[in-house]
């Protein structure tokens, strides 16, 4: 074989490298998006599959905004992204609460502690997420280990209602997002030079000031990764306000469920999902940013 | 040097128990970093802390810094003890080896860093920052962040944050480790300088010998958690009082031999190895019978195309083993006759491009008594 | 201990306790005699025997294994190829698309890529005629697609970390760029493709959200069958399927992990 032709084959190869997933991805990601952006522009039909297409008999373009205007008038759709963003965020601060101690203290555990105490930290990621989730219904229910043992110890007489409530919605998010939070942070805490603290408490700071000045800013990268780790999912969660939360607590996942299994609305359950998106545009950028910084940092 | 060396013994007058470190220990659970010391150093003095790594400099500096309480012991500063105290409660800064300059904050606000820990108003701070950016030459780079300053200026940021406090003792930490050797050299003066003017004890933790000669008006050698001596850079490198010094500073041939005659001024060592016997000047603490080193550096060696004529010198014949031309000097490995190497540096004073001496020239050695150190311990 | 790491060890001792409790409960109560989940009847394996007997149970298991294990494959090999493209091929046309579409599965809800899955799904049946049925190629596709990601983002830091003058050697021995990919790149990436292939491996047998929305009628994966299980509350055989996914994974992450400290330990 000439070397031209050695050299061809060589840049096909690399050709082949990118082209394959790239075509899937474009095919299998890309252009779902498309097709959802235009169903979400259809309307209803009682029909297989049952929206309208996107051009008349005519030809002519048939779309109409009608779904999104509904989704703006109509109070239930508002609140309930409202709530999404709410409860999705006070989720984000439970876990960024309880992870940023828990980060903390393995980051500045003895070397040879760490790597199981970070095991134990992602071994609950590897369990099926839903029976983590069940683990919960067993332990809160009415009749669940919780209320057994507060009512055996005499702190309550009756039974404390936690199912059913976004009491358990919280308790089920911050359970099931907590490793996404501390590894990131862990991530950041773990590289992060201790003579940063060393310099503030030299200079006049104490332990806590110290923290302030220093660890907690230098540990922004890691904060800002994992809250939108945290928050992103937990905004388009179904399982946990299916099984945890009543069914008044309605957040926008199980809406576009709902609405697209239930109701067999396929245009209103697109348009749910092209606002949802919308929604966590900024913050997904964010993260991709916050994160290209993090890996150009460390280069 | 002599000079700077002066200066400093002067201010040493001042007060030669500034700091005070009494039967100081520390132990990490069974390792003893640091074992029994004591020490003195006085105000004014650029003191250096020398020794391999693991040696335990380090960890005396981080308990006079107080990021470790010591295990036994006392540590006091300008008559207070401060051995328990927290860092930021000392009067004591530190200059990091890593700089330790925060990377979220600019030139400025490192620097303004410790007063406004301490509470100090805002024309003060601002009046005092602009001294100290002047002094370390970085006005031009006030408002730059970390990342954008090469490492020299941010040693010297790390520099200007830790004397901003006028600490009564300033803390370096392998402070020229970081730098390439021509920043080195010049940063090693302007630290001399600095220290000079500002009258700021400096204790130097450092592994590099060269570094604690040039700086220091005192160096202590460190190994295994104690020191084997404190002294000059001068009594260290020319009088070394053991084995574990005169190997650690500098090159040295050492001989071993049997102390066979004390006189008056000098004492003779016979060594098997050269089969003769080696004068040495001074009075020792030895005996008859005695198994001791003879010790002698390599720019104390002549070497000779003729045989020298003074007797009282100790005299050699070898063969030029190797020879490296250094620029300023050459360095020789001259091959004895029982095949025992031993090293020998000479000046090249001459400007010439042909070789005082070649590959397996035959050549005397020789070295005055005065030049061999005797190494008991 | 001073009183600040005192108060960061009872924190974690919390978090730590607020991971495994409600875990540690579900095996406990696998071994549960009564029916009703919450009250304590005795000890018992009757529920380990219910399960085996249920077909249901194996026929989503099967399924479930059978989407996890093809779709990890391919997963490893698009992700491969893509973390290559990404950490070697500094420029190509559309780049920053490609290594936007590549992290964007990771941080999309569930259920948009569930549903924009379906809808291509359907559209393309409409088109094409294919997919005829929905089930276990969609559901792979489905898979493949998000896990693809996650492997390409292992292989692409591992090749980060990784010194190029490695393979530059290798070229400058006489290595043509094809041969040197498969003599040298690919041998040390392979633990990067190991650990991607179980992290695919672990995210399909996981999914819920995507593969009900992909699936069609009478293809059950294991998740989904829980989830129809779950929906009416706590029940024991469900308890006992939990336990062991809990043992087994337990089992094999700890295993994993002993080998690799060992592995460092030699090294």
């Amino acid at each position: 074989m000439s070397s031209a032709a050695r050299a061809n084959r060589d840049l096909l190869w690399q050709r082949v490298a990118i082209a394959t997933p790239y075509l899937w991805l474009l095919l299998f990601f890309l252009v779902p998006f498309a097709i959802i952006l235009k169903i979400s522009l259809a309307d209803p039909i009682v029909a297989q599959p049952p929206f309208t297409p996107s051009f008349d008999d005519e030809g002519a373009l048939a779309v109409s905004l009608d779904n999104f205007r509904f989704l703006l008038t109509d109070k239930l759709y508002a609140v309930t992204y409202l709530r999404s963003v709410v409860i999705a965020g006070i989720a984000t601060l439970l876990c960024l609460a309880l992870g940023f101690p828990m980060a903390y203290g393995i980051a500045r555990a003895r070397e040879e502690t760490r790597g199981l105490l970070l095991l134990l930290i992602v071994l609950p990621f590897w369990i099926s997420f839903l029976l983590r989730v069940y683990a919960w219904m067993g332990l809160m229910n009415n009749h669940g280990v919780i209320n057994n043992t507060l009512i055996w110890l005499g702190i309550i007489d009756t039974p404390m209602q936690m199912m059913y409530t976004d009491f358990a919605v919280f308790v089920g998010l911050t359970y099931s997002y907590l490793p996404f939070m501390i590894l990131p942070l862990y991530a950041t805490l773990e590289r992060m030079d201790l003579d940063f603290v060393e310099a503030a408490q030299d200079l006049g700071a104490t332990r806590t000031r110290a923290f302030w000045d220093v660890t907690w800013p230098l540990a922004r990268p890691g904060v800002i990764a994992g809250c939108l780790l945290v928050f992103i999912p937990a905004m388009g969660e179904y399982v946990i306000p299916y099984l945890l939360g009543g069914p008044e607590s309605l957040l926008i996942g199980r809406v576009l469920f709902d609405e697209f299994f239930v109701n067999r609305d396929w245009p209103l359950a697109s348009a749910v999902a092209v606002v949802l998106l919308l929604l966590l545009v900024v913050p997904i950028v964010i993260l991709q940013r916050n994160q290209a910084r993090d890996a150009e940092g460390e280069a | 040097m002599e000079h700077r060396q002066e200066q400093s013994s002067k201010a040493t007058g001042a007060r030669k128990d500034f700091i005070r470190i009494r039967n100081v220990s520390k132990h990490f659970g069974d390792f003893v970093a640091v074992d029994d010391v004591n020490l003195d150093i006085g105000k004014g003095e650029l003191f250096s802390i020398l020794g391999g790594s693991g040696c335990g400099k380090t960890t005396l500096l981080r308990m006079l810094a107080g990021f470790e309480i010591p295990t036994a012991g006392t540590i006091e500063i300008d008559g207070h003890d401060v051995t328990n105290l927290p860092p930021y409660e000392r009067p004591v800064n530190m200059m990091f080896q890593s700089y330790a300059v925060f990377p979220h904050m600019n030139v400025e606000k490192n620097i303004a860093y410790g007063l406004v820990k301490d509470g100090i108003n805002k024309d003060e701070i601002a009046k005092r920052v602009d001294a100290m950016l002047e002094l370390v030459q970085l006005g031009d780079f006030r408002r730059r962040k970390p990342a954008q300053l090469s490492g020299g200026q941010r040693q010297r940021v790390a520099l200007a944050r830790a004397l901003i406090k006028k600490p009564k003792v300033l803390l370096l930490d392998e402070p020229l480790a970081a730098l390439d050797k021509k920043l080195r050299e010049h940063t090693q003066f302007e630290l001399m300088n600095i220290q000079y003017e500002l009258g700021i004890t400096f204790v130097v933790v450092t592994h590099d010998q060269e570094e604690a000669m040039t700086l220091s008006s005192r160096i202590a050698v460190m190994d295994k958690g104690r020191f084997r001596q404190v002294g000059t850079p001068k009594e260290v490198y020319e009088f070394p009082e053991n084995r574990f010094v005169a190997g650690f500073i500098g090159t040295i041939n050492t001989f071993r031999g049997r102390v066979t005659a004390i006189n008056e001024e000098t004492i003779s060592v016979h060594s098997d190895e050269l089969g003769l016997s080696l004068p040495a000047l001074g009075k020792h603490a030895v005996e008859i019978g005695q198994e001791v080193d003879i010790a002698v550096r390599p720019e104390k060696i002549f070497l000779d195309r003729d045989r020298p004529t003074n007797d009282e010198d100790t005299i050699l014949q070898g063969v030029v083993d190797d020879l490296g031309y250094l620029g300023n000097r050459s360095l020789y490995r001259i091959r004895l006759p029982g095949g025992r190497i031993i090293q020998a540096s000479s000046q090249n004073r001459r400007r010439s491009v042909t070789r005082f001496l070649e590959w397996e020239d035959k050549v005397w050695v020789s070295w005055r008594p005065r030049s061999a150190v005797v190494l008991i311990d | 201990m001073n009183r600040t790491s005192r108060l960061i060890t009872s924190i974690l001792a919390f978090g730590y306790a607020f991971l495994y409790v409600p875990l540690i409960l579900v095996v406990v109560y696998s071994f549960n005699d009564s029916r009703i989940a919450t009250v304590w009847g005795g000890f018992s394996t009757r529920w380990y025997g219910e399960l085996l007997r249920n077909d249901q149970v194996l026929d989503a298991a099967f399924l479930s294994f059978r989407v996890a294990f093809m779709s990890a494959s391919m997963a490893t090999i698009l992700g491969t190829m893509a973390g290559l493209a990404l950490a070697r091929f500094s420029r190509f046309r559309g780049r920053t698309l490609f290594s936007g579409m590549i992290t964007s599965p990771m941080v999309m809800p569930e259920v948009i890529t569930g549903l924009s899955l379906l809808l291509l799904f359907v559209s393309l049946q409409q088109l094409t005629g294919w997919p005829g049925q929905r089930g276990f190629s969609t559901i792979t596709i489905a898979h493949t697609t998000f896990a693809m990601a996650y492997v390409a983002v292992i292989v692409q830091s591992r090749l980060s970390s990784m010194d190029e003058s490695l393979e530059e050697a290798a070229m400058d021995l006489g290595g043509r760029p094809l041969r040197v990919v498969f003599d040298i790149t690919l041998p040390l990436i392979a633990p990067a493709m190991v650990a991607g292939w179980l992290l695919a491996f672990t995210l399909s047998l996981d999914d819920l959200v995507i593969a009900s929305f992909v699936s069609g009628p009478g293809s059950s994966t294991l998740p989904m069958y829980i989830f129809s299980k779950v929906k009416l509350g706590v029940s024991p055989d469900i308890n006992a399927l939990a336990t062991l996914i809990i043992l087994f994974v337990s089992a094999g992450v700890l295993i994993a992990w002993l080998v690799a400290r060992r592995a460092r330990r030699v090294a």
